[in-house]
């Protein structure tokens, strides 16, 4: 079995997500990776300790910046030609925009947002959660095509590397005939904390804390421990805070290893977006409110007198 | 122009997923269906532009069995002008449905742009945006928030994760995958939905569209529920106190700080 790697990369500098896709179980299977973008030369070394044979580099300036055109296209004639039988990315929102593009192309069976995934033994099995989380299922693979897998960040450990292994590397061309789509500008986040979907600790706040000002409360307290500031649909439909934070069915759903709700009742919907959390604290005022059944660490009382001491004690803890 | 919405319909966001007996798929006895909330979008990005396009039609698709008519009434009644059925099982995976709904639109079409959702909130694949675009030979623009109209080409605001925003120019036609942010749906009133029951919905069968089992690539099986939590550790005393317990807490018993 022939498994290729899709490595996410900026200027060379290998993505975190991509990284943990070599914590998955690859039995003896040789394993490739394909770099697509410019200045990825310098891939090699991290791959190689990864356990990459090969590394087939996708250099071209006109694949500085990805669009999913241009890298559909580079990668679906690159796949075509290498005919692999399982390739594997990174459910990001690059490889969220891009496997479905190239499985449709290549005539391949689609499994995205996989929370497992086996190679052992020339059997895949992967299994993905469903209804945002509120169940998993396990995607079976009815025909012999070539899978495209994305697995979501944060699922897998990425392993330590192997300074003794390195990565060959062979150059490919492709053609880029007829864009159709032309990336325009890309405006950077005016976002100062980690995204949600990235940070390993999400304070979240509700609707109860009243205003767009108080949720200060809930950032002060983040910053104290570098943690990404989430909200509820209640609290962004509220116009307390922008959509970019809600967790949910309808925002994003998140698995940081520290889930702390300030606030939140735990609407079906919100729970749905932070169940998977290693860990999860709820303060509320109300002891019946359902986030305390998700809850490992409770505190029943009022966030507007817990938070501000919660800040004050991880700020002594820090010593500043 | 000629304005095509995919739509998906999937259990309401307040669901109780239970399990049917042979773990196979959902227990459906229960459930309230609606239009997937990113689905709701696109029908109304389709509304608006044809609000600045009057002699445009809006012709409103979904994939799936019987109940799905539901769920085309509803887009009717917020004011699309046609609806049909792509008569397929409601397990088809998005290489399936995408498949019928690329077949349906070249049956109906030809399209000027194609609206759908980012995701579907039941599998959330987010996946049949860009299978249709590359089936209609079209470009695909995904998780869109924003959209300058312009002569034969749009300008999209894509929302690429942590408040970043790329800004996408594709020429018609084109498919566009919606994301929160990019309108407010509006409501059907209650008029608008009592008329709509009235309305034809159109059905294309997967015989039609040449669509057979084939076409499906993958079969969801073995559903399993989250395991039950451990109950949860209450953390008592004067706010004070219960803030350095929680501090300690993530910081020797996590180590998360």
């Amino acid at each position: 079995m022939k498994v290729l790697i899709i490595a996410e990369h900026k200027n060379g500098q290998l993505s975190e997500a991509t990284r943990e896709l070599f914590g998955l179980s690859f039995g003896q299977e040789e394993v490739h990776a394909v770099a697509a973008g410019e200045g990825g030369e310098p891939l090699a070394g991290p791959l190689g300790e990864l356990g990459v044979a090969k590394l087939h580099l996708i250099n071209s300036p006109a694949l500085a910046s990805y669009t999913g055109e241009s890298f559909g296209q580079a990668l679906g004639q690159f796949i075509q030609q290498f005919a692999p039988d399982v390739v594997l990315a990174a459910h990001t929102p690059q490889g969220r925009d891009l496997a479905p593009r190239l499985a449709a192309a290549l005539d391949a069976a689609l499994a995205t947002d996989c929370i497992q995934v086996s190679l052992d033994g020339g059997q895949v099995t992967a299994r993905r959660p469903v209804y945002a989380g509120k169940a998993t299922a396990e995607v079976e693979f009815t025909g012999d095509s070539l899978k495209v897998i994305t697995v979501r960040p944060r699922t897998v450990k990425a392993p330590e590397p192997d300074a003794s292994r390195s990565a060959e590397v062979a150059e490919v061309v492709v053609e880029l005939p007829g864009q159709k789509t032309a990336l325009k500008e890309i405006i950077a986040s005016d976002n100062v904390r980690p995204d949600v979907t990235e940070a390993a600790i999400v304070v979240t706040g509700g609707r109860s804390l009243g205003s767009a000002e108080n949720f200060s409360i809930i950032e002060n307290f983040a910053d104290s421990i570098g943690a990404a500031v989430g909200s509820s649909r209640a609290a962004v439909d509220a116009g307390y805070r922008p959509y970019r934070d809600q967790v949910g069915q309808t925002g994003k759903v998140v698995s940081p290893q520290v889930y702390i709700a300030c606030g939140v009742s735990g609407a079906i919907q919100h729970l749905a977006g932070m169940r998977t959390s290693k860990h999860i604290v709820a303060i509320n005022t109300d002891p019946d409110a359902p986030i305390f059944q998700l809850a490992d660490y409770g505190i029943v009382g009022d966030l507007f007198e817990v938070v501000p001491q919660l800040t004050e004690a991880a700020k002594n803890r820090n010593g500043s | 122009m000629n304005i095509f919405v995919c739509i998906k319909q999937v259990p309401d966001t307040t669901t109780r997923i239970k399990l049917r007996d042979d773990r196979n798929g959902i227990d459906e006895s229960d459930i309230q269906w609606i239009i997937s909330p990113h689905d709701e979008l696109a029908i109304e990005e389709a509304l608006r532009l044809r609000e600045q396009q009057r002699d445009s039609t809006i012709t409103v698709l979904s994939a799936g069995p019987e109940r799905v008519t539901d769920s085309l009434r509803m887009a009717l009644a917020m004011g699309a002008d046609s609806a049909v059925q792509v008569d397929l099982p409601g397990d088809g995976d998005s290489t399936m449905n995408a498949s019928a709904l690329a077949a349906a639109i070249r049956r109906l079409g030809p399209a000027d742009i194609v609206f759908t959702g980012k995701e579907a909130i039941d599998d959330g694949a987010a996946a049949v945006g860009q299978a249709l675009a590359v089936f209609l030979d079209m470009p695909c623009v995904t998780v869109v928030n924003g959209i300058d109209y312009g002569d034969g080409a749009i300008t999209c605001r894509r929302d690429v994760g942590g408040g970043s925003i790329e800004v996408i120019e594709s020429p018609l036609p084109v498919v566009v995958a919606a994301q929160v942010g990019l309108n407010e749906p509006r409501y059907a009133t209650a008029l608008n939905i009592i008329k709509a029951k009235k309305k034809p919905i159109d059905t294309l069968t997967a015989e039609d569209l040449g669509v057979t089992e084939a076409n499906r690539k993958t079969r969801l099986k073995n559903f399993e529920l989250p395991p039950p939590k451990q109950p949860c550790r209450i953390i008592e005393g004067a706010p004070a106190d219960q803030a350095k317990e929680l501090v300690r807490v993530l910081a020797e018993e996590i180590q998360a700080i």
